[in-house]
């Protein structure tokens, strides 16, 4: 009984450690956003051909954050 | 099971918040089978109803001046055929029509599940990873069957130095095979995740005391959900993009 307490327990403090990997790729989406925006205001001309870029480094960061989501979301369901 | 279940009580939630992402049969009760008609199937079928009501209402006229629809139409078609040009250079326009259904039955699919008490269909990881391995297994046979052997040349990289390029190899293979798991989970994980942010604010809603808040961030939220939607259609569109672009072009 105890045991199955203690993996219950397991379970919802991994669930919430793999929730910091949002944090994390919230982060990472930041400084993708944040510094396009910085080169895009010293040279507006090449801005609009950059943001194909932009939108392919935002999926790169945030894809590791929905991995960490799903982490979360397999050990509260699924384990 | 049973601390799952007791674990939804004390929340205090009157739904479970991944309940929406049940599939159900859509006559009676029974054990779901391939050929089962389920609220999946119904809205997938809805989803290509719509694109083809689009385009088929919006090629009629072919006017010079072109009509609300088929303007719409006109307007999708002239993105994703700039976004495929870009991409991949001249010689990938040949593959424009797998991308545009790709582009179209994405797009379709993540706004039709956001009509309230509908089924999001590119929610369901058995569905995002059917349309990322396709693209994946089609990429690859591409690749092999355009340049031999030298689509290896992906993985070798000619401008590192000699002691690295083993190391590189191996990392590149492994991000090449991740790339269809990654491409899949993206795209469901995002929408998966949004909707049952929505939830699990409506549960919020049941409570008097933060009801208001809870609808406003409801809207708010529903609003995000919106630009997601588009978002990710459009980044799972470029993605097989550059793809493409590594199967034609394998040397950088």
């Amino acid at each position: 009984m105890e045991l199955v307490a203690a993996a219950a327990l397991g379970k919802f403090i991994g669930a919430g450690l793999a929730a910091i990997g949002s944090g994390a790729a919230a982060i990472g989406v930041g400084h993708v956003a944040g510094n396009y925006l910085a080169g895009a205001l010293r040279n507006p001309s090449a801005a609009a051909s950059q943001t194909a870029t932009l939108f392919i480094g935002l999926a790169f960061a945030e894809a590791l954050g929905i991995f960490s989501f799903l982490v979360a979301l397999l050990l509260m369901f699924a384990v | 099971m049973a601390t799952e279940t007791h674990a939804a009580e004390d929340t205090g939630l009157v739904f479970h918040p991944l309940d929406q992402f049940i599939v159900k049969p859509l006559f009676g009760e029974g054990p779901i089978h391939w050929y089962t008609p389920t609220n999946v199937t119904l809205w997938m079928a809805i989803a290509v109803l719509c694109i083809v009501a689009l385009f088929v209402l919006g090629s009629r006229g072919r006017a010079i001046v072109p009509s609300r629809i088929q303007s719409v139409g006109e307007l999708m078609y002239g993105f994703v055929y700039k976004m495929v040009e870009d991409v991949t250079g001249k010689d990938g326009v040949k593959y424009f029509p797998y991308i545009m259904t790709l582009f179209l039955f994405i797009l379709f699919a993540n706004f039709l599940g956001l009509i309230p008490m509908s089924f999001t269909t590119t929610s369901h990881i058995a569905v995002t990873a059917v349309l990322g391995f396709g693209v994946f297994i089609c990429v690859t046979v591409l690749g092999f069957v355009l340049n031999g052997p030298a689509f290896l040349g992906l993985f070798w990289m000619k401008d590192a130095p000699l002691v690295l390029r083993p190391v590189i190899a191996i990392i590149e293979l492994i991000s090449y095979f991740v790339r269809p798991v990654s491409h899949s989970i993206r795209l469901a994980g995002n929408v998966m995740a949004g909707h049952a942010v929505i939830k699990v604010f409506a549960g919020f809603a049941a409570i008097a005391a933060i009801s208001p808040v809870s609808i406003l961030a409801i809207t708010a939220i529903y609003g995000l959900e919106v630009l997601v939607a588009g978002i990710q259609a459009y980044v799972f569109t470029i993605l097989t993009c550059v793809y493409l672009k590594d199967a034609l072009h394998p040397a950088h």
